[in-house]
């Protein structure tokens, strides 16, 4: 098992304010992790510095193996932002959206080539869009957006996605479509690492869970669901990954956590 | 029609016709990041460009590339800083350009009058190597913007995500505000500082009326500036109207002209959306259309159609009618 995601002790300061504070995790190849957290927790911005959007004020952040700010491999990550303005000042079509997508595997000055359109084509089978690619995508509804976001992202062929709650605004049907096709891609040794309010469709895809508070991170161990505390974890048919860590004086995930 | 054969004539359309294409190349990028008037904020630097040329006794076109590629980033620096708001900086850049400009000029002892020609435009009498240079910059403009798009979309879109896939935004960010600079030296000569950037924008936003991609916006305000541009020169030779003036003014007719027809084809487009289809539809019991329904809906029958999963609803008196074996259902 190779270390995908490696965070030491890892602090974000925003305006002078910290905001993530001390954070320790680590994601293994092929593992799929909820991160939680109540409105303000700080989920975006760990996810953001994760993912080198973000300057860290102490602390480290590895992926493969790379430190942050030497890593290269940009192919090799994908994400997806929270409620990202996709409608500009120009229209822009679905299929240019994702477009974007292709471009850590695109040199600049080379054209489009055949696998990068088979490549948006399939992200758009994938989120149930195909049909739309020549439209604006301000014409799409605000969960239609989210998909194109997803897809845009799906088709880098990415080996790690970060996503930061990809199912807002998303309706069961797609969001359980977008979950298969992540389902897919572990099962092809596909690491990933998704911000969530709760688990649906996703629950039988994620394999840990990881809860932050204040910015800083009091679970990770089994999944656990949000919007059903009483059974929480699956531990019946999710084996742990990793042994459950409960931070000195918090007593469990959810006593009164919302800050 | 012989004024148009004219030597200073040929010059001027050529100059106008790259201007009029490279302009809006840049714009769409400008109005994409909702920088609509950073063209202005360069402009107005470049009128301190000019003035130091005049001062030091050197090429104005030069100084103004020079002073143009500073401020723009300038502008960039400032603007990603998060010290001030892009429009702050901009702001910020009109009122420095235009008292610089002013006072160099004093200093260098001509009256404002010798910055007219760079305020409004002096087509007709450029030279044939400033329209040679004009020519040449152009090119480069639109090289850069079309061998760089996809990134410089990217960037321009979702500045964000475009850094996680790897391309640098800062760079991309820096070649459009240097692109822009070197654009706004170009036009300076065929619209003059003040207009240049109507040239930039107005055909953008006469394109988006009817495009649904960034790509085609791009094309189509390339080819409604340089339409703009060459009735424009072409009006002032026979009207004995300013170039500058005359260009931005078709601009903007050829905007309010094609206006309602971008209502229209908007509305239309809007309405030809394809209906959602809703999970579990098909299972529904069909609700069969009970009036006897005497109109053969189809292609060309008259009423709106719209795509409505694997068939079409047609659309009268509020009720969606779908065909189905020999009747009509209620979708
Ligand atoms: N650029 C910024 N400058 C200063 N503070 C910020 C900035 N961005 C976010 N914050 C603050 O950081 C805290 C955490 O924000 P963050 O967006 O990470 O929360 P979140 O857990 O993702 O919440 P949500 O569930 O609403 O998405 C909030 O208190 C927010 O006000
Ligand atoms: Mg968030
Ligand atoms: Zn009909
Ligand atoms: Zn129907
Ligand atoms: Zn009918
Ligand atoms: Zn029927």
């Amino acid at each position: 098992m190779s270390r995908v995601v490696e965070i030491t002790r890892a602090g974000v300061t925003l305006g002078g304010r910290p905001i993530v504070r001390d954070v320790d995790v680590t994601v293994d190849s092929g593992e799929v992790v909820a991160l939680l957290g109540a409105n303000g927790s700080g989920k975006s911005t760990l996810v953001k510095a994760m993912v080198g959007l973000y300057p860290l004020s102490t602390g480290r952040i590895r992926l493969f193996g790379e430190e942050l700010s030497r890593f290269q491999e940009w192919h090799r990550l994908g994400y997806v932002p929270q409620r990202s303005a996709i409608a500009t000042g120009v229209p822009s079509t679905v299929a240019e959206i994702v477009g974007a997508g292709r471009l850590s595997r695109r040199k600049p000055f080379v054209p489009m080539r055949r696998e990068d359109r088979i490549a948006i084509r399939e992200a758009l089978e994938a989120v149930d869009l195909a049909d739309r690619s020549h439209h604006q995508v301000s014409t799409l509804s605000g969960g239609q957006q989210q998909r194109v976001l997803m897809a845009r992202t799906l088709a880098g062929r990415p080996e790690l996605l970060v996503l930061d709650e990809p199912n807002a605004g998303v309706d069961l049907e797609s969001q359980q479509a977008i979950a298969n096709t992540l389902g897919t891609l572990t099962a092809a040794g596909a690491t990933i690492v998704v911000v969530l309010h709760e688990l649906g469709p996703f629950a039988d895809l994620i394999q840990r869970t990881l809860m932050l508070r204040e910015g800083r991170l009091v679970y990770d161990g089994p999944p656990i669901d949000p919007a059903h505390p009483d059974h929480a974890g699956h531990h019946h048919h999710h084996r742990p990954t990793t042994p459950p860590l409960l931070r000195p004086g918090v007593r469990a995930p959810f006593d009164g956590g919302q800050s | 029609m012989d004024i148009l054969l004219t030597p200073f004539m040929i010059r001027a359309l050529i100059a106008a016709a790259v201007t009029g294409l490279s302009a809006p190349a840049v714009g769409t990028f400008l109005v994409q990041r909702r920088l609509s008037l950073m063209g202005d904020g360069i402009g107005h630097v470049c009128v301190t460009g000019v003035a130091l040329g005049l001062l030091t006794g050197t090429s104005p076109t030069f100084m103004a590339v020079v002073v143009a590629i500073i401020g723009a980033l300038l502008i960039e620096l400032i603007r990603s800083t998060g010290r001030a708001t892009g429009d702050v900086a901009l702001a910020l850049l009109f009122y420095g350009g235009i008292a610089g400009g002013l006072l160099l000029v004093s200093l260098a002892g001509n009256g404002v009058l010798a910055l007219q020609g760079y305020l409004f435009g002096s087509i007709v009498t450029i030279s044939t190597s400033a329209m040679v240079a004009s020519v040449g910059l152009a090119a480069v403009v639109l090289v850069a913007t079309f061998t760089l798009l996809p990134q410089l979309f990217s960037v321009a879109n979702d500045e964000d995500y475009a850094r996680t896939t790897g391309l640098s935004a800062r760079f991309y960010n820096v070649l459009i505000s240097v692109l822009a600079a070197v654009t706004v030296s170009v036009a300076m000569r065929t619209v003059g500082l003040l207009l240049v950037s109507a040239l930039m924008i107005i055909p953008v936003a006469t394109a988006q009326q009817f495009s649904r991609g960034f790509k085609v916006t791009m094309l189509g305000a390339m080819a409604a500036g340089t339409l703009a541009s060459l009735t424009g020169v072409t009006l002032s030779a026979f009207a004995d109207v300013p170039p500058g003036a005359t260009i931005v003014l078709v601009a903007l007719a050829g905007f309010a002209l094609t206006f309602p027809l971008g209502l229209v084809v908007q509305r239309r487009r809007r309405a030809q959306m394809p209906f959602p289809v809703q999970d579990g539809f098909e299972t529904h019991e069909h609700d069969t259309v009970d009036e006897p329904h005497r109109h053969e809906h189809g292609p060309g029958c008259g009423h709106p159609a719209v795509e409505h999963g694997d068939h079409i609803d047609y659309i009268h008196g509020g009720h969606r009618h779908a065909a189905h074996g020999g009747h009509y259902d209620e979708h």
